[in-house]
């Protein structure tokens, strides 16, 4: 009974955590679904591939080359290279997850592994349970699913001033994880400001510029993260006393 | 287009996400040892989250300029630690006036 509840309550907590996400997906898939429909799919294919997907940049490549009639191959390997970063951040979850957690849970859970789900997992302290954990991927999902549904359907009921207001707000929500880590630690500002470096001269520098986005942030995340663990090795003390807090 | 072409590009897509996402958290379950894999992996959330702000923050609004401002709220906001929520919702509300008056200017 006590565990059923603290596990309903650390779900609650999850999917209070993720109410910011789910306002930045409702967006997010919204402009996805007006542009799914927009170039020719019919509203139900849209809604399918946001529910099987749950990426932005993988699925809207993915769906441009669908569009055109790209060879499955093709629309495998784009997949691919735009979405190997959820490789190094499932790498990286597994190192948060609590050990506990059963095969089969990992299983369903990594489904839900994104970009911004994954930063606020990380930004727990200590272990994250698999609870906390679905709760987290509940709302985003939602909000995911329900924005490529307004979108795909209902495209005029936004004024196009909120919508071009909402494009920022994932950044914003990135900002406010990476920011505050970063005014505190050295590392982790060495970290950011070097990512930011590199991940502008690939997109301004001539020649660079074509690498896709997927690459950029694999390139960046790889070469900016060994650098900054070369340089400052995170202390296995310190990271323990950091999880006993 | 086929249905059937639809659905199966609807499914690779699918099929190849949810592998990257799964094999790592299914397979390693022991806590790594090497002190430099450790590290890196503790810095990869950073890399990555700065790496993906930066430069398309400037272009997820109708214009540079909005984005700016609207960059320039968010960059406040979360060194004053507000929560995620507040940061988000600020830098889009800073966007919405920034917009609405750059329209009214444009006007005059």
């Amino acid at each position: 009974m006590a565990a059923q509840r603290s596990r309903r309550v650390s779900f609650m907590q999850g999917a209070r955590d993720g109410t910011p996400i789910f306002l930045g997906y409702l967006s997010v898939s919204f402009a996805f679904g007006i542009m799914a429909t927009e170039s020719g799919l019919s509203a139900w294919i849209a809604q399918m591939i946001s529910m099987t997907n749950l990426t932005s940049a993988g699925q809207v490549a993915g769906t441009v080359l669908m569009v055109s009639g790209a060879s499955l191959v093709e629309i495998a390997m784009t997949t691919l290279v735009i979405n190997l970063r959820y490789t190094l951040m499932s790498l990286s979850l597994s190192q948060k997850l609590d050990p506990g957690v059963s095969v089969w849970k990992r299983l369903l859970l990594s489904f839900g592994i994104t970009d911004e789900i994954f930063a606020v997992a990380m930004q727990q302290s200590g272990a994250v349970g698999a609870a906390y954990l679905a709760g987290l991927i509940f709302t985003p999902y939602l909000g995911w699913a329900g924005g490529t549904f307004l979108g795909a359907t209902a495209a005029d009921l936004l004024p196009l001033s909120v919508r071009s207001a909402l494009g920022i707000a994932i950044y914003g929500m990135f900002l406010a994880i990476i920011i505050p880590p970063a005014k505190a630690a050295k590392p982790i500002r060495f970290t950011v400001v070097l990512a930011v470096l590199f991940s502008c001269i690939f997109r301004f520098v001539p020649g660079l510029r074509r690498l896709s986005g997927g690459w950029v942030i694999i390139l960046c995340a790889v070469a900016v993260s060994s650098a900054a663990a070369l340089r400052y090795p995170v202390d296995e003390k310190e990271e323990k006393e950091e999880e006993g807090r | 287009m086929k249905t059937s072409y639809l659905l199966a590009a609807t499914l690779v897509m699918a099929g190849v996400t949810y592998l990257l996402r799964m094999l790592p958290l299914a397979l390693v379950k022991g806590k790594i040892r090497s002190p430099f894999i450790r590290s890196f992996l503790a810095y990869v959330p950073y890399a990555v989250l700065a790496a993906m702000t930066f430069p398309d923050i400037l272009s997820s609004t109708a214009s540079l300029l909005s984005a700016a401002v609207g960059l320039a709220a968010a960059l406040v906001l979360s060194c004053r630690g507000k929560s995620l929520i507040v940061v988000a919702l600020g830098a889009s509300g800073a966007v919405w006036a920034a917009e609405r008056l750059l329209a009214v200017f444009s006007m005059l």
